[in-house]
């Protein structure tokens, strides 16, 4: 077996991933009208997730954890492209960042 | 000994620059700790083993996600201040639903095993004696290739529609008209005069003065060039 998370204790690992997912849902509460902290917030809950995937394929010496999180990243990377676009768009023609306004799709 | 106080003090640096990413008044400082933050969870993938992942996070995300926010939270001109107003509002409901579930996770966290065939259980096991990097190689351009494929796809799509929704036309932009250029001819541009040797071009009469500014045309780039056409301007003839 590899040396990696067994050195540290996966319990460990899980537990500062845990504590990061809380802080970037806490992250998602706090900071409801800017929308570029929530998108900072979804990155910090996916490195979350990526970090339990390597502590995991670690400890269990299965290199599928480590491809997934690669996957992972690059869906959030192409995720942050899109949303800041977004962003961008909505403050061209609104000239204001508040997802509280963000209501023109109500009907 | 060593890992486990390098551990614990990335682990601490990470979890307070996550803290000040959600939490501090300026959201350039919030981009920059950010960065830190993914500093740090790169050297928690390089304390677990995983080398070329860490190095993709240091560059994929440093130097491309993060910069791209950096970019975006200087390029919109924001009163952030007014983004900032309910923030106590808020803050008590999203403790609550922080707390809630951190406990549910610890409560996760105490009370799993892993499954008894869980090695048996391994799509790809980790080869010994090879290093991280090759071994990631090897699984991803074999078992996963058509993953590996897809996920350019998701970022072929992620560019085409970032470029769709930001472009727009300027009506200050000079553009290139192949047609005009290619219905162009020699003569409607370019005169050729025959010239006395020893003249000066005042006493021929064919010396242009710099047109006055208020003359030039007003919309620039349209490639209108007929005033250089007319090499007997009216105005230089004194």
């Amino acid at each position: 077996m590899p040396q990696g998370a067994l050195a540290i204790g996966l319990g460990n690992y899980l537990f500062v991933s845990a504590c990061l997912l809380v802080l970037g849902v806490f992250g998602i509460f706090l900071n409801r009208k800017n929308v570029i902290v929530i998108l900072m917030s979804i990155e910090l809950i996916l490195l979350a997730v990526n970090l339990n995937l390597v502590a995991f394929s670690s400890a269990l010496g299965d290199l599928a954890g480590q491809v997934l999180a690669m996957f992972v990243l690059t869906v959030a990377a192409a995720e942050a492209a899109i949303g800041l676009a977004i962003v961008v768009v909505y403050f061209r023609n609104r000239g204001s960042i508040e997802v509280e306004d963000v209501t023109l799709m109500k009907g | 000994m060593i890992a486990q106080i390098a551990f614990w003090v990335f682990s601490i640096i990470l979890l307070v620059s996550a803290a000040m990413v959600v939490t501090s008044r300026n959201p350039v400082h919030s981009v920059l700790f950010l960065i830190l933050a993914f500093f740090n969870a790169a050297a928690l993938f390089l304390i677990a083993g995983a080398e070329f992942l860490a190095m993709i996070l240091v560059i994929v995300y440093v130097g491309a996600v993060a910069v791209l926010f950096l970019f975006v939270v200087m390029m919109l001109d924001v009163d952030f201040s007014a983004l900032r107003e309910g923030f106590q509002r808020y803050a008590p409901v999203g403790a609550t639903v922080g707390a809630i579930l951190f406990f549910e996770l610890l409560s996760v966290l105490f009370g799993w095993q892993f499954a008894t065939d869980a090695p048996a259980l391994r799509l790809s096991q980790m080869p010994a004696q090879v290093e991280n990097t090759r071994a990631l190689g090897n699984v991803i351009y074999t078992q996963y290739i058509f993953l590996f494929q897809l996920s350019g796809l998701i970022l072929l799509v992620a560019m085409m529609g970032a470029i769709v929704l930001t472009h727009r036309e300027r009506h200050t932009a000079r553009r290139q008209n192949i047609t005009r250029q290619q219905e162009r001819r020699v003569v409607d541009t370019l005169e050729v005069l025959n010239l006395r040797t020893g003249a000066g071009v005042q006493e021929l009469g064919i010396y242009r003065r710099k047109p006055e500014p208020a003359l030039l045309p007003a919309a620039h780039g349209h490639d209108d060039h007929d005033d250089e056409a007319h090499a007997h301007h009216p105005e230089g003839e004194h």
